[in-house]
């Protein structure tokens, strides 16, 4: 029942991934997704959203993204798995770079690019089918499965989503019917299920309560084992929590950049530090 | 970046905790200086009773040290600081430690004062005062660096220990020769020995002080050696054969 | 700062009483507010009631197992001795014009809208479609019926239960495309997004999530564009005409219950006039079990 499915992707990366510390606060210098140069338009007519950004998401770690309401956090991280190319007019330009290919270019398959930089969005979104269907929907976009080979993929998902337990005897039943914070895990298990390499987390817990929100957080800490995270986030304190590295996002800027403890007890940008102590005018 | 001249805070009665916190620190550094001073001027001018007052009022500064302690760990818990803001308090808890400490040894210092005052005088005291008059100025310009989140000073007060050290040195020397020229020094050369230890040991959380300001205000660490100029652990003096 | 502004925020006693004055005015008002909306409810729920209450006495006298089974009959009036006729024949047109007018109509609606919600948005073109959906969703129906009349009546040389279809199905699919679109409307973009963001093409985010999660909401607007289109006369008397035998052929005059209604209440004979009653009474309770029905679906949705 508990063994998990052999998947050797997940646990070659696996064994290795656990040897990462966060308290080490040296970073990975191996970064999984370079972005450079990056200059995203909202729209032909409208200014810059994003402003000439630099920055590496190093390889199985966390990159939490922070700073005030339309400073381009969010607009970075959809650009990470391209999904502003949903809304005609929207453009990027300058390079972001993973497995030496730049994923801006037009010979990306966009579809297959999503499914090796997954996203969980800010609310609990379940798809109106069972919890099983849920995460088989994904899976069946990229691969072909057996019944048995579904099955345990889809318990292997719900396991690593620590959400097995809770619904194991009821896969068959809507989705709709979960607790929010359960939803949000089934929503991050069905993007485990597609096997990415990246998980963009797009403010994922500013729905939940105190106790849901410490159980994702713990969860997104298990997860960076096996796959590199990039994380936006209102709550400050939450970044703190759950990041390796923190960027600081100002006017479309990328401010400043640092290991989480350097960034909360020492921040170089004066920007930085009004931030984060709560002194913006 | 100086807290001081950052926009204020959203939350404005943060900023009033936080500003009381300084002042919480002037004041109890101000009571040390006070002490330290008081501590030194009984001893030069034999008066058991300033050493007296100076031993009752050490009560004083262990209560504030215990309340600066409570007010930054309300302070930690509920506004949850970061950055210059949990630098600053941090600074202040430890600040408060080396204050206390600070003044125990000027308790300390009278209490011998109040026996040293029974025995018979010999040599000049000199060397106390100069030394009592440079901690005194470390103590103060450290305190001030952090009121003020003056780098500078802190970083001045953190390099002029030195001096200290040299002028210990030398009252090392000097009553050691003085307890070998007449073994009735003895008892007074060693009480006045501890004194000027504890001068100088006060010179040493002076810097500590200076240490921890710049840590506050720049978020590094002094990373360099400190010059030190406390030779005495080598000293030897040899009797006259 | 406030030296200008000098606002207590402790009332003095004339504007405490002046506060008073004023709510004493607001209570009066809420109350007159609300006895025009209760006259207003009074007046027209006496009219529906007594609509409901006529049909249904005048209705159910004829009411019996041969308005259902039986085909219309000439008059009995003097002559009791004649067998009494129905409305079969216009009951089975009905259901086989209103069936085939749903089973073109949806389609075309569901894709129309869809196209609408998913695709063109806000564009110049879409906006377009929208005005003119909009147009024929509120267009007089006997002017569909006289456009069916033209391009399909005149060509293939009469009156057709397919034509009829026809004129039913262009009244059926502004109602899909509308109720469509705004289901898809709701459907909080997030949940798009969730989907693609697996690596899902656009076609399967349609298909497979944004149409199940609409499911119940388009499934009541076909519901209530099915109930409308029982009604309609005026469309049909230019296309199907009405027929007074049982006839299953499309391509032939084809009764309907709304047209047979029609006919046989201007018959100016009593007993024709009780089967018309009848005929009335029918066709709302079935446009009412629709109705209901899809309340119940769009509850389960909520």
């Amino acid at each position: 029942m508990n063994d998990q499915p052999s998947i050797p992707v997940a646990e070659l990366t696996g064994s290795f991934g656990g040897l990462q510390a966060r308290s080490n606060a040296q970073l990975n210098s191996v970064a999984r997704i370079s972005v450079r140069n990056l200059d995203f338009y909202y729209g032909p007519h409208l200014p810059k959203a994003l402003k000439g950004i630099n920055l590496d998401f190093p390889d199985r770690q966390v990159t939490g993204m922070i700073g005030p309401s339309g400073c381009g956090k969010s607009t970075l991280l959809r650009v990470l798995n391209r999904m502003y190319s949903l809304y005609p007019g929207q453009r990027a330009e300058g390079e972001v770079i993973m497995d030496g290919r730049n994923l801006l270019s037009p010979d990306i398959d966009i579809n297959e690019l999503r499914s090796k930089v997954g996203m969980v969005f800010q609310k609990p979104t379940p798809f109106p089918m069972t919890i099983y269907e849920n995460i088989a929907f994904g899976v069946r976009l990229h691969e072909k499965l057996s019944k048995k080979q579904m099955d345990e993929r889809v318990e292997w998902a719900l396991t690593r989503a620590a959400l097995w337990n809770e619904v194991k005897d009821r896969l068959q039943s809507s989705a709709m019917g979960l607790s929010g914070g359960q939803q949000q895990r089934l929503c991050i298990a069905r993007t485990i299920a597609v096997r990415p390499e990246v998980i963009l987390f797009d403010e994922p817990t500013s729905a939940l309560d105190p106790i849901s929100t410490l159980k994702i957080e713990e969860l997104i800490d298990e997860l960076k084992r096996d796959f590199t995270i990039v994380i936006v986030t209102h709550n400050m304190q939450q970044a703190a929590r759950c990041a390796d590295q923190v960027a600081f996002f100002y006017l479309g800027e990328l401010i400043e950049v640092a290991p989480a403890a350097q960034l909360f007890t020492a921040p170089k940008h004066p920007k930085t530090q009004e931030y984060i102590t709560g002194r913006f005018g | 970046m100086p807290a001081n001249d950052l926009p204020p805070h959203v939350v404005s009665s943060y900023d009033q905790e936080l500003r009381r916190l300084r002042e919480m620190i002037a004041r109890m550094g101000g009571l040390v200086e006070r002490q330290v001073a008081e501590a030194t001027e009984a001893l030069i001018r034999r008066d058991t009773d300033l050493a007296a007052e100076v031993v009752g009022r050490d009560n004083e500064i262990d209560a504030l040290e215990a309340e600066i302690e409570q007010f930054c760990v309300r302070l930690l818990a509920l506004r949850q600081p970061v950055a210059g803001d949990l630098r600053l308090i941090v600074a202040c808890m430890k600040i408060s430690q080396d204050l206390e400490r600070i003044g125990d040894y000027a308790r300390n210092a009278a209490k011998r004062a109040i026996v040293i005052a029974g025995q018979p005088p010999f040599g000049s005291l000199n060397g106390f005062s100069r030394m009592a008059r440079l901690v005194q100025q470390n103590l103060k310009d450290a305190i001030d660096a952090l009121v003020t989140d003056d780098v500078q000073k802190a970083d001045q007060v953190w390099a002029a220990d030195e001096s200290v050290d040299d002028i210990y040195t030398g009252i090392f020397r000097e009553l050691l020769t003085f307890m070998m020229e007449d073994p009735r020094n003895i008892t007074a050369a060693t009480h006045l020995l501890f004194v000027a230890k504890n001068l100088e040991r006060i010179g040493d959380h002076a810097t500590n002080i200076a240490e921890r300001v710049h840590y506050a205000v720049v978020g590094e660490t002094l990373k360099e050696e400190r010059p030190k100029g406390d030779n005495s652990a080598y000293t030897v003096v040899r009797t006259p054969e | 700062m406030s030296a200008v502004i000098s606002i207590s925020s402790v009332l003095s006693p004339e504007e405490a009483a002046m506060k008073r004055r004023l709510g004493r005015r607001r209570r009066l008002i809420d109350n007159l507010v609300r006895a025009f909306c209760l006259l207003a409810t009074g007046v027209g729920l006496f009219f529906l009631a007594s609509i409901m209450l006529t049909l249904l006495w005048r209705g159910i006298v004829a009411l019996d197992w041969t308005v259902l089974t039986a085909e219309f009959q000439p008059t009995r009036y003097g002559d009791d001795s004649l067998p009494k006729g129905g409305l079969a024949h216009a009951i089975v047109g009905s259901l086989i014009q209103t069936f085939i007018a749903t089973a073109i109509g949806t389609p075309i609606g569901l894709l129309v809208g869809t196209y609408l919600a998913e695709y063109a948005r806000d564009s110049k073109f879409g906006l377009a479609v929208r005005f003119i959906s909009d147009i024929l969703l509120s267009a007089p129906s006997v002017l569909i019926g006289l456009f069916i009349y033209q391009v399909v009546v005149l060509p293939t040389g009469g009156f057709s239960g397919m034509a009829g279809a026809l004129a039913l199905a262009i009244i059926v699919i502004p109602v899909v495309v509308r109720t469509t679109e705004d289901m898809l409307q709701l459907i909080p973009n997030t949940l798009r997004e969730a989907v693609v963001a697996l690596g899902a093409p656009k076609w399967k985010m349609i298909t497979l999530v944004a149409w199940r999660a609409a499911l119940s909401g388009i499934l009541t607007g076909v519901l209530l564009a099915f109930a409308r289109i029982m009604g309609e006369t005026a469309p049909l008397l230019l296309t199907s005409f009405g027929n007074n035998v049982l006839s299953t052929d499309l391509t032939r005059a084809m009764a309907s219950l709304p047209v047979s209604i029609y006919q046989q209440a201007n018959s100016g004979f009593p007993d024709l006039i009780e089967i018309a009653w009848s005929g009335a009474l029918l066709v709302t309770l079935g446009v009412l079990i629709i109705n209901i029905i899809a309340r119940v679906l769009l509850r389960k949705r909520h």
